[in-house]
């Protein structure tokens, strides 16, 4: 099975245009505005849909074992990337993240220093929430349609969103309590 | 005027490095919270005020807020390769844990249990996406703009599966001109 497994993943290696990726992912991370969540639908869309490198479940997989890693939620996409082309495919998912990082903090950093009451600022972020809002709702819907198969799913993400809202638990207690209940059976 | 504030701890790239490695490596969930402690609490490197101002352009930039952080506080110490150095700390540890995740998935993955397991989990993934949703919801105005903004980028990304860029490129700009409108 890991012969089969390794022939699967050479095949899909061998499909996988790098540069495209790389430019693909370096264009999501300046829209990135409201954090890695954001580009989930853009990166599941690109990945699932369109080039079918990765199956519904193995991008609900890559997705949420990364958010039980230490570190910026931001590490799905390197994952996603490693998953697909070994450290080429990490490098090219990851250091796109870099970019916008690495321009655009230092002139917006310098730009408030200098003009600390800018009302554009202001305007930006007022701006732009509902929008990030929109997005993330998104990701959720898009990753519940991928996991959550029947009613039971949908519990388990419901009673997550009950506790989150309700208590300050670390949510690595939650990611073994989903565990817990997929191994049991329930879902 | 000097402001006593903007008076510069001297920090050397190691030291850099070693933070932010700390950081990332107590960040589950959100590594704002331990940012903060290491380098306004422990480190003392910026007062709170500075902390607050530097996070907001963070998040108002793309990417992660905190990577954005990062290079702001990196460079501020060493210039650009005390950034690298920050940066290195903060991404290269979680890279080598989640590629550690990505061999030990291509192994074993496929077996039933762990599948299950996996399943549940993404369930809880799902909700903590649906929970800061919900949290964010709280604290938009009361007034039609802001949701329709909200229900359209999820419609045309969620629903049309248009890319993020077509609907942000459409969306964006009008919803920033819309806010700043309505300052004045």
């Amino acid at each position: 099975m890991g012969c089969l497994r390794g022939l699967e993943r050479a095949g899909v290696m061998d499909r996988i245009d790098l540069g495209g990726l790389f430019l693909h992912f370096l264009i999501l991370w300046f829209v990135a505005i409201g954090g890695p969540s954001t580009i989930l639908p853009d990166i599941h869309r690109y990945l699932v849909d369109v080039h079918h490198l990765l199956t519904n479940t193995q991008f609900a997989d890559l997705y949420t074992l990364a958010q039980v890693a230490p570190g910026p939620n931001a590490m799905y996409v390197t994952l996603i990337g490693w998953h697909l082309a070994g450290w080429a495919g990490a490098a090219a998912t990851t250091l796109p993240m870099l970019v916008p990082a690495s321009t655009l903090t230092l002139l917006v950093g310098h730009l408030n220093e200098r003009y600390p009451d800018a009302p554009i600022g202001h305007a930006i972020r007022r701006g732009l929430t509902p929008i990030t809002l929109g997005l993330v709702f998104a990701s959720s819907t898009i990753l519940m349609r991928a996991v959550n198969h029947d009613w039971r799913g949908y519990l388990i993400t419901l009673l997550t969103v009950a506790v989150v809202l309700r208590k300050p638990w670390n949510p690595l207690w939650l990611f073994a309590g989903g565990a817990l209940a997929g191994i049991l059976g329930f879902v | 005027m000097e402001q006593p504030e903007s008076h510069k701890p001297n920090v050397s790239r190691l030291a850099l490095f070693l933070s932010f490695s700390r950081i990332s490596l107590s960040s589950f969930g959100g590594a704002i919270f331990w940012a903060r402690r290491e380098i306004v609490e422990r480190q003392r490197w910026f007062a709170e005020r500075e902390f607050l101002e530097m996070f907001t352009v963070g998040q108002l930039l793309p990417g992660p807020n905190v990577l954005n952080l990062t290079v702001m506080v990196g460079y501020r110490f060493a210039g650009w390769t005390g950034a690298a150095a920050a940066v290195a700390g903060f991404l290269g540890w979680p890279c080598l844990v989640v590629v550690g995740m990505g061999v030990l998935y291509q192994q074993y993955g496929a077996l039933p249990q762990v599948q299950q397991a996996l399943t549940g989990m993404s369930s809880v993934a799902a909700g903590l996406l649906l929970a800061t949703v919900i949290k964010l919801a709280t604290v938009l105005p009361r007034h039609w703009r802001p949701w329709l903004f909200g229900a359209l980028a999820f419609v045309g990304v969620g629903v049309m599966r248009w890319p993020l860029l077509w609907v942000m490129g459409a969306l964006a700009p009008w919803a920033v001109f819309a806010a700043w409108k309505e300052q004045e």
